[in-house]
């Protein structure tokens, strides 16, 4: 699971009021190369919780991401941290390890990149 | 269980005829999703197994995250190694998606399941309700959902799209091969809020 998905990721429990953002307690991360595509970054973080990318990075161990981001991207005045939402957003994956929720503190498996979301009925 | 089991996923995953097939519908519902051309989108895919319509995604040059209930599906996308994020949910508990954050979904053999009430508490009613609501809700404003589907009966069709509509979608069905008993194809076409300045109108 890359943090672009964790960043969209909310619980869906029976009765749970703060769904997001799901906190991550990771056992396994690895890095993954991907080509860049500056554009579709930039498209893509109009819908980003930069908060909550930041938690993430932050519990994944990944350093380099400003504080805040410029009220808008573009694409040659900011490369450098066009390149850093790219590496944070398509490179990390956590591979193990576990969701929690922050308002109803269910926990999500995640096995093999798959975090598991899939309730149990009393929970729907 | 109504879904696929370990050898089950591994005998689908291998039928080329099941491949093609699966292609070829997967393209069509590319195509009927009417993106901007030559920009890359972000796609969800429901019931999405072993990732081959997320192949056809990757090839037309799109990013996506596939979602299915069965774990064994997955572990074959997983293998294959797609290029798609994959999440292990029951379509209809609802989508685990925050609100505008796909510019459009596709669906191929997957829905008609929202009918089967194969657990005492499987309403097919409110499954439908729970999942079309949270996949308008997690769909950008002026974008679409193609959700290729076999009805059982014609009322499953009746029942799948007005639970569509009630969720706040327009749209309707098409049908591809409408004359064959074997090709034909239905295709629930839904539109979600109003279309973008860059939207083909529907
Ligand atoms: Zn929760």
């Amino acid at each position: 699971m890359r943090l672009f998905t964790h960043n969209h990721l909310a619980c869906v429990k029976k009765g749970c009021k703060q769904n997001f953002p799901l906190t991550i307690v990771p056992s396994k991360v690895e890095m993954e190369e991907s080509e860049m595509n500056s554009d579709f970054i930039i498209r893509m973080v109009d819908r980003l919780d930069y908060p909550a990318l930041l938690k993430a990075a932050t519990a994944c161990k990944l350093t380099g991401l400003p504080d805040k981001l410029p009220e808008r991207l573009d694409r040659k005045t900011h490369e450098a941290i066009i390149k850093q939402l790219h590496n944070a957003l398509m490179q990390v994956h956590v591979v193990e390890g576990e969701l929690a929720c922050p308002g109803c503190e269910r926990k999500y498996p995640i096995q093999n990149g798959v975090p598991n979301m899939r309730l149990s009925e009393d929970e729907v | 269980d109504v879904f696929y089991d370990r050898d089950e996923a591994k005998k689908y995953a291998a039928s080329s005829r099941m491949i093609q097939i699966q292609s070829a519908m997967a393209s069509r519902a590319i195509e009927l999703l009417h993106l901007p051309p030559g920009r890359p989108a972000h796609i969800l895919d429901i019931g999405c197994g072993s990732g081959l319509s997320g192949e056809a995604l990757s090839e037309a040059g799109h990013s996506w995250v596939g979602v299915d209930i069965s774990a064994d599906m997955l572990g074959v996308a997983v293998t294959r190694e797609v290029e798609g994020d994959l999440v292990l949910s029951d379509m209809g508990q609802g989508l685990n998606f925050r609100p505008g954050v796909f510019d459009g979904a596709i669906s191929i053999s997957a829905i008609q399941w929202l009918c089967n009430a194969d657990h005492a508490d499987h309403t097919p009613q409110k499954r439908l309700k729970r999942f079309f609501q949270t996949l308008y809700s997690c769909l950008a404003a002026g974008s679409r959902a193609i959700l290729q589907f076999y009805p059982e009966t014609p009322p499953q069709v009746t029942l799948i799209t007005q639970a569509a509509m009630r969720a706040g979608f327009s749209g309707g069905l098409v049908v591809d091969y409408p004359n064959s008993t074997k090709a034909k194809k239905y295709f629930l076409c839904l539109f979600a809020g109003e279309a973008g300045v860059d939207q083909p109108a529907p």
